[in-house]
Parts: structure tokens; sequence; C-alpha cells
């Protein structure tokens, strides 16, 4: 247990990538068999052949800044906006009484629905995604901060009680630090709302980096590409959730 | 019985000046939905500077209404709580608390643990560091300062915590049941750590405990409580000689504190027992 703390064990990363390529060989080999139509699902080895031509080709580069640029701004807006209000939340016991549930039914709306609205607030422009995908993870980053607030062990308080805190210092040094786990998970959640419904309205209002581009290949019946493009979605996602994961890691560290 | 329980406050009482903490005809009550709970009945404790002091007593006899009470988290008691003469008003920088749950942070390493309070008042880093070194080596964690609390075993983690509160300096250390969770052999070797303590610092120290051999191995003095309402049944010198290590159980005075101690505390046990049954047999 001591040791799994201190040296990184590359046995995870090495199943996953191994199911990974397991499950495209055995793909290739249904399609190849004929079981899986190619029409369905092309060929595994074609979207690999297909990488290269769609990254000379579609300038990908300048859209994952784009879309990578857009989930950034969602997620930076989402924890401090979302962490804030938590905690404002939290503080109020009168307006959290009275909020909670809506709150917690926002969550649950299909707020992509609402796109044409935000087209007029905001324009047909990257703030539009921006703002949709804010929104979108906002419910569950406030709700996920004021759960990680009440859930706060009593005797780690009065631990800082007892050394005469401030109450600015208990809040920053014992409160918060503690909370973090449980608001890591909202930022997890959030960023999982955040993200669908970017590459979503991209893909819908056919703007910005990647959401176009599957929409654009997907109409020119490139079905590898289409393959690449989602990988390339994929990515981004990934990328986030590993950072997320640094962050959390630097800030709480100790689990 | 009243009588005998006025004979005892008054020897308590002896040398009012000197006592370093002083609890004086305290009283608790909880307003609950079934109605007020008097959980503390004008009970006076006198702890002397530089002495061990344990309060024990059965399960829900109050104890830890008077551990938070001491240390300045629970308010509304009536009677008297005074710390070298100064009447209690909130948490207190003279005392030092350490809690029955788990305590440590889990996010910081135990020398980070241990540096906090000293942190938050501001000493210089180099000199807190020092500092924090010299507590965890007294309660023997040396080699462990950069392990988080995680990597430790619960009896560990306790002496983090106790570290912590010893780091913080207060003239009295005050300490809520700090190894109930523990077992009795893990318990009896930290008797040794918390005995070595008291040698070294000369720390007033006050052990709420519901465990008769841990009060015997350790204390000077042993308040024995009623349970419910929680009131001062006895209080008993232990003059077992100091320094002293977990070897003094075995003992025979130590047997003889033990089985005097039991003889109090068997009828105020067994009342508890019949409450908790006759409350689980109505739920
Ligand atoms: N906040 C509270 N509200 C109502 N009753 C309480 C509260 N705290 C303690 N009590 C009651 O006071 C009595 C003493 O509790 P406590 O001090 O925790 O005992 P101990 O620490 O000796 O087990 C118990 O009967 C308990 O139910
Ligand atoms: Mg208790």
């Amino acid at each position: 247990m001591t040791t799994s703390f201190r040296r990184r064990d590359y046995r995870p990363a090495a199943l996953a990538w191994a199911s990974l390529i397991l499950v495209f060989c055995l793909v290739e080999a249904l399609i190849r068999t004929g079981v899986l139509s190619v029409y369905v699902v092309p060929l595994p080895s074609s979207i690999v052949a297909a990488i290269p031509r769609v990254v000379a080709e579609e300038s990908i580069g300048r859209r994952l800044l784009l879309t990578g640029g857009e989930a950034l701004g969602a997620s930076v807006l989402l924890i401090v906006v979302g962490t804030g209000l938590g905690i404002l939340l939290y503080r109020s016991r009168l307006v959290r009484a009275a909020t909670e549930n809506w709150i917690a039914a926002f969550a649950a709306a299909p707020l992509i629905l609402a796109y044409p609205l935000f087209l007029v607030i905001f324009g047909r422009n990257a703030l539009t995604i921006v703002m949709l995908g804010f929104l979108a993870g906002l419910a569950p980053m406030i709700l996920k901060t004021v759960e990680g607030l009440s859930i706060v062990r009593r005797s780690l308080l009065n631990v800082g009680r007892s050394f005469n805190l401030s109450e600015w210092d208990l809040f920053w040094k014992i409160h918060f630090p503690a909370a973090v786990p449980t608001i890591f998970t909202g930022i997890r959640l959030s960023l999982i709302f955040a993200l669908i419904n970017i590459f979503g309205l991209e893909f819908l209002i056919n703007f910005g980096g990647l959401g176009q581009l599957i929409n654009e290949l997907a109409e020119r019946y490139d079905l590898p590409g289409t393959y690449v493009a989602i990988g390339f979605v994929i990515l981004v996602s990934v990328c986030f959730f590993i950072v997320i994961e640094r962050l959390e890691r630097w800030l709480r560290p100790g689990g | 019985m009243r009588q005998v329980g006025a004979q005892l406050r008054d020897v308590t009482r002896q040398g009012t000046a000197n006592f370093a903490l002083e609890i004086k005809d305290l009283l608790m009550q909880f307003e609950t939905p079934q109605g007020p709970v008097v959980a503390v009945d004008r009970m006076s404790v006198g702890v002397e500077q530089g002495r061990f002091v344990s309060i024990i007593g059965p399960s829900g006899c109050g104890k830890s209404t008077v551990f938070n009470i001491v240390g300045g988290l629970l308010r509304g008691y009536q009677g008297d709580v005074t710390v070298a003469g100064t009447r209690m008003d909130g948490p207190h920088k003279d005392i030092g608390m350490v809690f029955q749950e788990e305590s440590t942070f889990p996010w910081r390493t135990v020398i980070d643990n241990v540096v906090f309070p000293l942190e938050v008042s501001g000493v210089p880093r180099a000199e807190r560091y020092d500092r924090a070194r010299s507590f965890i080596r007294m309660v023997g964690l040396e080699g462990f300062e950069q392990r988080f609390p995680a990597e430790l075993s619960g009896g560990m983690r306790q002496r983090v915590a106790i570290a912590r509160t010893l780091a913080f300096e207060p003239k009295i250390l005050l300490m809520d049941e700090p190894f109930a969770a523990l077992d009795e052999q893990t318990r009896l070797l930290l008797g040794d750590h918390i005995l070595k303590i008291q040698q070294e610092l000369r720390q007033t120290t006050v052990l709420i405990t519901h465990n008769i051999t841990e009060a015997v191995q350790l204390s000077d003095k042993i308040v024995i409580m009623t349970y419910r309402p929680g009131r001062l049944k006895r209080v008993l010198d232990i003059d077992l000689p100091r320094p002293r290590t977990s070897e003094v159980v075995g003992s025979p005075e130590f047997g003889a504190y033990v089985a005097e101690i039991w003889k109090d505390l068997r009828e105020e046990a067994s009342r508890g027992m019949q409450d908790a049954e006759a409350r689980s047999r109505s739920s």
C-alpha cells in the first residue's frame, strides 16, 4: 500500500492500450468476415490510414485550438463561478433551502435545445459555445460544492477552532481543502456536461472546431474521416480530464 | 451519597490559588425535543500546574461535554471555568485539544500537520519546521515526516494529532478519549509516549477516558463521574512512582487502584448499560 504512493504503476495504462488495440482488431475481423457492414463502421485500419489525410487537409491544429479554447473557457468559468456560487449558497441557509431543488432541476434541463436563444444573445461565435457549455455544467458544479462543504467532518473544523483560527483561515485552510475531493467530483461531472454541449453545439450550428469537422466529413460521406474527427474529440476530453486530475493532486495531495 | 460528594468536592478545592485549570459548579443542560437533558450537574474539579488528571466515567456521562466546555467550543453553561485565574470564553490559546475522532488533515503530510498551528500563528518557516520536528520525535514518529495520514495506522495518526496540539504549546493539554479506537496493546504503548512527554514537558494534562487501566497508568489524580446526570463521584490520588512506564500495569498497587475505581464505576456503568438497553428496546 505504501509503495503504490511512491512508485508509478504502468500496468493500468498498458491494459487500457492493449484492450483498445484488441477491440480494433476484433472490429476489423468482424467487418472482414462480413458480420458487420462496412457502411456502418469503417475498417479500423482505414480509420488509422485516414489520420494523416485529416490532419493535413482539415487544419486540425486550428480546430483543436478553437475547441480546446472553448472548453478551457467554459471550464475556468465553471470552476470559478460554480465554486463561488456553491460557497455563497452554502453560507446562506435561506437561499440554499429556497433554490437547491431548482438548481437540481436545472441540471436535468436539455439546455442545448435553447441554442437559438444563445445565438440571439451572444451571436454565432465562440462565446455562444462557451456560454452554453458553462451553463450546462453549472448546476452540478454548484451542488457538488455545497455538498462537499456540508459533509466536512466536524472534528476537523473543531481542530481549527481550538487553534483559535480566524473565520477566513478556518475556511481556506481547513474547510475548503477538506471539501476539495467532492468539489473535484463536481468539476468532472460539470466538465462532462460542458464538453458534450460544446461539441454538440459546434456540430449543430456548424461553427468552430472539431464539432463542425464531424459535421462536414459526415456530409461528405467520409466515414473514416468522421471517425478520426470523433477520435480528436475524445482526445480533447481525455486531455482535460488529465489536467483536472493533475490539478486535484496538486491542490489536495495525500488523497 | 450527596453528602459524600459534597465532602469530596471540598477536598478538590484545596489551594484554589495555584490551579492551572479550575472547574467550579459546572452545569450544562441541553434542550432536546424530549425536554431538557442535564449533561453535567454541578461538577467541580481543580487541576494543579504540571499534573496529569484523568476524568473517567461510562459512555454518555458527560465527559465530552466537559471537554468541549473547557476547550471553549461549547457555550451556554453555568458555573465557572477558569484557566490560570481568567474565565474561559471561547477557545483559549492556553488550551490545546486532542479529539476522539480522526482529526489529522489528510491533505497535509505528517510534518505539515504538526506545523499547522505554528504556521497560522506566523512563526518563521525554518523555526516552525525545527519545532515541529522535535514534537514528531517526541511522539516517536521520526522518519514519517513526509508521509500522508492515509499511509499511517490509526495509532500513528492519533500521535500526529497529539504532536500537532503540542506544537501549539498550550499550558494545558486536553484530550478526549484519544485512544478509544485503538486496541489495548497499542493503547498501553502509546501510554508510554504520553508518560515520556509528561516527564519531558511537565505538561499539565487532562485526559478524558472510559478506560480504567489507561487512567491509572497515566494519572496523578483521577476524577470519577456518575452516569446521568454527570456528577463528580470521587477524586482519587494515584500514588504510583514516576517516572513510569507501561510496566507499572503489572504491580500490585496498580491492581489495587484498578479494583478501587471499578468498585465506583461499576454501578454507574451498569446504569448506563440498562439505559442503553431500555433505549434500544423502545426504539
Ligand atoms: N448537543 C447535544 N444536544 C443534546 N444532548 C446532548 C448533546 N451533547 C451531548 N448530549 C447528551 O449529554 C449527555 C452526555 O454526552 P457526552 O458529553 O457526549 O458524554 P460522553 O462523552 O461521556 O460519552 C448524553 O446523554 C448526550 O446524549
Ligand atoms: Mg465522549
